[in-house]
């Protein structure tokens, strides 16, 4: 008796039901009913949390479900809220050291374990490491009979038990609607289910109790009048013959949550929700630039290309060249040691490298080396919103410094301009908050480019490029416009856009003399004819530069000519000078015989003449 | 025609007679509700099925892992392992003519009535 009153201790209000006034009646556990001041939690202490380990559902709820409470996960047959209860739990076992326990009303636990393997759990082994307790609670609505009061004991003994067995911190109840289909009391019932809500947060596991959802209410027996500290709504909604996942947090009492719906995936490896909604504005604006692998391109946009974390907009009609502008920027971040992700909605990739090979950017290299990845997706395989999800969860995982859509005008079979907008926004921001450089192409159909391409859309995008063809003299070329380059100085100037069996080529255009511009065969006549009229220039400069040379010449021949009679001058002047000279001497000579002959004194005076004159 | 029917359901009935009844009553302490299922089958048995009867009394509080093997979920609960096939009511057993339905009593009730 006494080991039993022990026991029941251990189960607090375990036979106190307030509801059953037969109850107390002569009962050993009477005494009981004081317990219920206990159950009160301490309302001072910030609500703790759980983490789920669901990717983006801790983002979501602010770090995961209330800690020690229970959370009702309610939808749709087929929305997901076995797996989610079910990834509460394996995810807690081997991410957070938190044993749990699955009780099942609905498959068994062989049942659950196969249908597990194929989303990566391996439930036996968790089972046998002690990490998880798998138990199915059958219900069947003949065996059932009641036959006066009763309560739920049984299932708390059970739950009891294995919560004790392995010393589990969350518990999962899927689903316990399941007993209103085998009870007929439900007045018992829900007396009962609150009873076990309460007894959970004694007990001080975190639980996921799983309901499906009701017409006009959450869930169809209105479980969430017991469980009201977070509720969770699972939906799996068609548009258009494309089905999207939603989750929403529709209540998370005392804690701050987001109110929209968030995609969520199922995949291989699981639950994977997207807070893309949630992402704010506050991301860091980066200064570093990378080349668009097109080096005139780079130059346009004074010399470094774009700006890290920017996005880019190419737009332009069928066959302008956006392809191989995309190509070149994913070859220019895999030179610079980045890595690109390209999402391709159009071609395979085979056949973009293919087609890539032609204009000479050979990209399978890259993707050999892991350097670049090419994800081809139809655009109809399903609705934006997963589409926002798959990429969302592929940049997680590749992490590459540039990412490209190849192209977004694909989506416009699948939304609304509103709904790709929005899609966009969110895209747009994940990247910048990510610094992720994005380039998207959008293919223009009709009327002019600039009115045709969504204005909202080029409004997202810090870099806008627009290729057009120009149709003149029975040929197309193509050009290429910077319409816009946020937070850089750029060219205004249209390029002509080639694409060469080296890649693409930007040129500068001419304009013609009626103010239109050249490109292909008009452009070359244009080159011939300034070409011809350069060289006639260049040849009368010729013919003034021979002139002046003949000029020097006979210049020179002049001054020549006046040196010569000069020299003559000269020589003559010269010449008369010495003949004089000599004169002299043989004057002085004729003296010095005649004052020998007389044998006159020589006077020194004179000797001296005669040393200066060249004497003896 | 009728005679027949008569005679298998007095074979039948005999038959019945001669069989042993294990019931099982699951408990969780002794709560006025386990210990008033337990009076209530104990009258039942004493008059209906007096001497082939066992009733065994398992307390969930002290062995809470059988209640996985007979999927225990209300308490009371009774479970007949014997006769086959294996049958269940639950509550305090206050409803008697439910007991009697649902542990299958009932026929023998109106086999009795024919046979006298």
């Amino acid at each position: 008796m006494n080991e039993r009153r022990r026991n029941l201790e251990q189960l607090p209000s375990l036979s106190r039901n307030p509801k059953k006034p037969d109850e107390g009646r002569g009962s050993p556990v009477s005494g009981n009913s004081a317990r219920h001041a206990t159950l009160e939690r301490p309302t001072i202490q910030e609500l703790q949390k759980t983490p789920i380990g669901v990717r983006g559902l801790d983002e979501v709820t602010g770090g995961g479900l209330p800690k020690g409470r229970s959370t009702l996960v309610c939808g749709g047959a087929g929305s997901g809220k076995t797996l989610l209860a079910m990834e509460f739990l394996t995810r807690g076992a081997t991410q957070f050291d938190e044993p749990g326990v699955f009780v099942s009303f609905e498959e068994s636990a062989d049942e659950l374990a196969t249908n597990f393997v194929s989303l990566g759990h391996n439930l036996n082994a968790l089972v046998k490491q002690k990490r998880l307790v798998l138990d199915f609670i059958r219900v069947e609505p003949d065996e059932m009979k009641e036959t006066g009061a009763y309560n739920l004991d049984g299932l708390f003994i059970r739950l009891e038990h294995a919560i004790d067995s392995i010393g589990a911190k969350r518990v999962t109840l899927d689903s316990i609607e399941t007993l209103f289909s085998g009870m007929v009391d439900t007045a018992i019932l829900r007396a009962e289910l609150h009873r076990l809500f309460q007894w959970l947060k004694t007990k001080g596991v975190t639980a996921i109790i799983t309901a499906e959802r009701g017409r006009n209410s959450l869930t169809r027996h209105g479980l969430e009048e017991y469980v009201a500290d977070c509720v969770i709504l699972l939906d799996n909604r068609v548009t258009g013959q494309t089905a999207t996942r939603r989750l929403q947090i529709v209540k998370y009492r005392g804690a701050n949550h987001g109110t929209n719906e968030y995609p969520f995936l199922i995949d291989e490896s699981g639950i994977s929700v997207m807070p893309l909604t949630s992402t704010g504005m506050d991301f860091e604006s980066s200064t570093e630039r990378g080349s668009s692998g097109i080096p005139r391109l780079d130059a346009m946009m004074g010399g470094q290309g774009y700006y890290r974390g920017s996005s880019v907009l190419v737009s332009g009609t069928a066959g302008t060249g956006k392809t191989s502008v995309a190509a070149h920027f994913a070859q220019g971040t895999v030179e610079r040691g980045g890595s690109c992700l390209w999402f391709a909605f159009e071609e395979s990739s085979s056949q973009i490298i293919r087609n890539m090979r032609s204009v000479g950017i050979d990209l399978a290299p890259a993707v050999q080396n892991g350097k670049l990845r090419l994800h081809t997706e139809s655009p109809t395989a399903f609705g934006l919103e997963m589409h926002l999800a798959t990429m969302h969860k592929m940049v997680d995982e590749f992490k590459p410094t540039t990412v490209i859509l190849d192209p977004i005008s694909n989506f416009s079979a699948i939304g609304s301009e509103v709904e790709i907008k929005a899609m966009l926004t969110r895209l747009v921001g994940f990247f910048k908050s990510r610094q992720i450089t994005s380039l998207f192409t959008n293919l223009v159909t009709g009327g002019t480019p600039e009115n045709a391409t969504e204005a909202g859309v080029s409004s997202l995008m810090d870099t806008w490029l627009l290729l057009q063809d120009i149709e003149s003299g029975a040929e197309r070329n193509r050009v290429l416009q910077l319409l816009k380059s946020r937070g850089m100085a750029h060219s205004s100037q249209t390029r002509e856009f080639l694409m060469t069996d080296h890649g693409v080529e930007l040129r500068d255009v001419y304009v013609g003399k009626s103010g239109a511009l050249l490109t292909g065969s008009s452009l070359m006549v244009q080159r011939a004819q300034e070409e011809a009229q350069s060289i006639v220039r260049e040849e009368q400069a010729d013919l003034l530069k021979r002139e002046l040379e003949l000029k020097r010449q006979a210049v020179e021949a002049q001054i020549a000519g006046l040196q010569a009679e000069f020299e003559i001058e000269h020589t003559k002047t010269l010449r008369a000078i010495a003949q004089d000279k000599s004169r002299t001497e043989v004057l002085v000579d004729d003296r010095a015989q005649m004052a020998e002959y007389r044998q006159a004194d020589t006077s020194d005076a004179e000797l001296t003449t005669q040393r200066e004159l060249g004497g003896p | 025609m009728t005679s027949r029917s008569k005679g298998s359901f007095s074979e039948a009935a005999a038959a019945q007679d001669e069989e042993r009844w294990v019931l099982r009553l699951y408990v969780a302490g002794q709560t006025p509700k386990s210990l008033a299922a337990f009076d209530n089958l104990k009258q039942l048995c004493e008059e209906r099925l007096k001497g082939r009867y066992t009733i065994e009394v398992i307390d969930l509080l002290k062995n809470p892992q059988l209640a996985k093997d007979d999927q225990i979920l209300a308490i009371p609960t009774v479970v007949r392992k014997l006769p086959p096939p294996v049958r269940r009511i639950i509550g305090d057993l206050s409803d008697t003519e439910r007991v009697l339905v649902g542990l299958d009593l009932r026929q023998r009730d109106l086999i009795g009535a024919t046979a006298l």
